[in-house]
């Protein structure tokens, strides 16, 4: 008996403390100061304390809450619910400081793909929603963008599922205690990268929410209690999308050939996840400050021509080298 | 979607400055644009007739934030016209100096502008970093940032001394390192390529029919320039080419700009380093005579204009102002035909507007094709019947 309700206690603990919804935000806060600063920094600017984007939460949240004429007020404030709600319990499925999250199951990466896809045809609900002609055209164009980026994003996805034949997060991460993926699959993992500044509508493709076009995009009516959790919920989804490049191509929190046991192995499990996190948002960094924004018909053109196919041709060296019997 | 009409301003991000822009869009395609400006209609004209010449400088440096000492300087130059007096060459030099810092400064800010229109978000922030310097240079040199006051009617009102004019050359140095390193960069980057390449085509003959001016004409290839085609101040004795560009878009005003930015800090040090001796301001006459004149001079956005009308006393009794911007709005909406609402900001920002300069009172006729001109009393009697009917009183 009490040790179910000590499996309840830990569940409980991992789901709402560590690395749950709790973890998650601080992360989430985290990641929005790592890359503002380094962003600043690589602008020659000073960027903003550490407390900054936590302090920018706490400032929304008191600020007046305005639902526009003539919009469904309980649907207009469930939108950033739901995708507060998705992002998080994405991030359930992704290990931290073990080769595995306890909820993991076979086939956890469908899930966690599929829960990274909700927040775009959310934020196309929001702008469709908002009763504004920014709002509606910055939706148009999320949505334009998500058949650009998401295909070349499950595609990259898909080249270390292949390879080791799973759909658990947890068997990649434990499949990379030899090499990292990213090591035979380089093409896959910067599609997935660039997929996913797509995703998180960063520069260049800030084409949904660009400010000197149209405003905000679908969030121009957002605010208040909204905007808060729209926004920490955006934090959440850039956290969430690197820990996942973590855990499929830098083998998660696990350091190859090394064995990590017990509470100091786990710690160290963590820090070395960490450090991979921060990796990949200077990545992602470096492709927000070195560019401009690109046209939606550009994007397109190039999302089509140039990265569906190098997600393709990454898929096709995964197959003939299984074919071939290197993998 | 079907045809909407989207308001672009006068409050929008894109716009720092109240201008309105309707554009019917199908989807992302536009299909018209309708431009409406004089939103910030401040009354300068009619403020400067009652205003001294010396009072008048202090108010018509306010037009502008940007090009604050160009029109100072055209106006010194048609009252100056006027007297028939001449500054002594010092004066002249360094009126010159400050109005070639004034376009660094002017184009370095635009090309933080530009890049920032298209989200290119790095380059604003280098940019403005090393405006910095020349605003450092030029609050050196007259004491501020902004509205220099440095002219006066008869010369300028302060001097370059020995030790300010090194640090005025370090500066400028440093400068041209940068400027060398746009030139290197800006063509060569992949996103401010696509976003400008093809984008907000001007032909030659387009720029000419509609009256560009500035860096916009000489982007579509126009070789106009004011200061090599009526040379005032010391630009006869200053080496300098006018640079176009046949690219005839937005990146052809991009190309020009930056290369006018390296030419204008070699005009620079060529002048600081020549600098002639000797006063730098005469004492003018109280009053001008009667007559009229058109003063003209090259600003940072092209062709700045003032039509003057004096009656022997020590007022304008007219004075007009003619803007840049004003000549290249026509060219934006020629310009703008064909391409989606993400290249709006980049074609405005092109012909690098300042809209609170360019707000001026005309009531046109259509039907009768008159152009009548309103007393002060007429304008405000006008201003309230219209209100009274907006809002049903």
């Amino acid at each position: 008996m009490d040790v179910v309700l000590m499996d309840v206690v830990l569940l409980v603990l991992y789901l709402f403390v560590f690395p749950g919804i709790l973890f998650l935000l601080g992360l989430a806060f985290f990641s929005e100061w790592w890359d503002r600063k380094l962003t600043a920094r690589a602008q020659n600017r000073m960027g903003p304390p550490f407390l900054q984007p936590f302090a920018d939460f706490v400032k929304l949240l008191s600020k007046e809450d305005i639902t526009p004429t003539g919009v469904s007020g309980r649907l207009y404030a469930a939108i950033p619910l739901f995708a507060f709600a998705a992002i998080a319990t994405a991030f359930l499925y992704i290990p931290v400081f073990g080769s595995s999250s306890p909820f993991g199951f076979p086939g956890d990466l469908v899930l966690v793909l599929y829960l990274l896809t909700l927040p775009t045809v959310l934020i196309f609900l929001l702008g469709w929603t908002s009763n504004n002609l920014f709002a509606r055209l910055g939706a148009v164009r999320s949505v334009s963008q998500l058949f650009v980026y998401e295909v070349p994003f499950f595609l990259a996805a898909l080249g270390p599922a292949l390879a080791y034949e799973t759909w658990a997060v947890g068997d990649l991460v434990a499949a990379q205690s030899v090499v990292w993926i990213v090591l035979f699959e380089p093409i896959g993992f910067a599609v997935l990268l660039i997929a996913l500044q797509a995703k998180l509508e960063r520069v260049p493709f800030d084409i949904p929410e660009a400010e000197t076009e149209i405003v905000a995009g679908p969030t121009t009516e957002l605010t208040g209690k909204k905007l808060a959790l729209w926004n920490v919920s955006k934090d959440m989804l850039l956290a969430t999308g690197a820990a996942l490049v973590v855990a499929l191509f830098l083998g998660g929190p696990t350091i190859p050939f090394v064995t990590l046991e017990g509470v100091l192995g786990a710690v160290v499990a963590f820090i070395v996840f960490f450090l991979k996190v921060l990796l990949v948002l200077v990545l992602l960094a470096v492709l927000k400050a070195a560019l401009g924004r690109l046209r939606i018909d550009q994007l397109v053109d190039w999302g089509w021509k140039v990265l569906t196919p190098a997600a393709l041709i990454q898929i096709g060296i995964v197959l003939v080298a299984k074919a071939g019997g290197y993998l | 979607m079907p045809e909407v009409e989207l308001q672009i301003g006068p409050q929008h991000p894109a716009l720092k400055e109240p201008v309105n822009f309707k554009v019917v869009v199908d989807g992302e395609k536009i299909v018209r644009i309708d431009l409406d400006i004089s939103y910030n209609h401040r009354g300068i004209e009619k403020a400067a007739e009652g205003r001294d010449f010396n009072k008048s400088m202090y108010l018509l440096e306010r037009i502008c934030g940007i090009c604050s000492h160009a029109h100072t300087t055209v106006f010194s130059k048609g009252i100056e016209t006027l007297m028939n007096i001449e500054p002594p060459p010092r004066g002249k030099w360094i009126r010159t100096l400050v109005a070639e810092l004034e376009r660094i400064h002017s184009h370095l800010l635009w090309l933080g502008v530009a890049g920032h229109e298209i989200g290119y978000n790095t380059l604003f922030m280098y940019t403005w970093r090393d405006r910095e310097t020349v605003q450092n240079i030029l609050e050196l040199i007259s004491g501020n940032r902004v509205n220099y006051g440095m002219n006066a009617i008869g010369g300028v009102r302060r001097d370059l001394s020995d030790p300010m004019r090194q640090k005025v050359l370090e500066g400028l140095r440093m400068l041209a390192k940068q400027a060398d390193y746009y030139l290197d960069v800006v063509p060569r980057e992949e996103t401010l390529i696509v976003r400008t390449r093809g984008v907000g085509r001007l032909s030659t003959d387009q720029a000419i029919t509609l009256g560009a001016v500035g860096p916009t004409a000489r982007g579509s290839n126009v070789p106009f320039d004011v200061r090599r085609d009526d040379p005032y101040l010391a630009y006869g004795d200053i080496p300098f080419d006018v640079i176009t560009s046949n690219a005839c878009d937005v990146f052809g005003r991009v190309e020009v700009r930056v290369k006018e930015l390296i030419q204008s800090i070699q005009m620079c040090i060529h002048m600081v380093e020549n600098l002639p001796p000797g006063e730098i301001a005469m004492k003018p006459p109280r009053t001008a005579p009667a007559g009229e004149y058109v003063s003209r001079l090259e600003a940072p956005r092209g062709e700045l204009m003032y039509f003057l009308r004096t009656r022997g006393t020590d007022k304008v009794d007219r004075v007009n102002v003619r803007t840049p911007t004003l000549a290249n709005w026509p060219s934006v909406v020629a310009a703008i035909q064909g391409h989606v609402i993400a290249d709006i900001p980049v074609v405005v920002a092109a012909i690098d507007p300042c809209l609170s300069c360019t707000s001026r009172m005309t009531i046109v006729d259509v039907d009768r094709g008159q152009r009548p001109s309103m007393s002060w009393d007429e304008l405000v009697e006008h201003g309230i019947q219209y209100y009274r009917e907006q809002e049903g009183l």
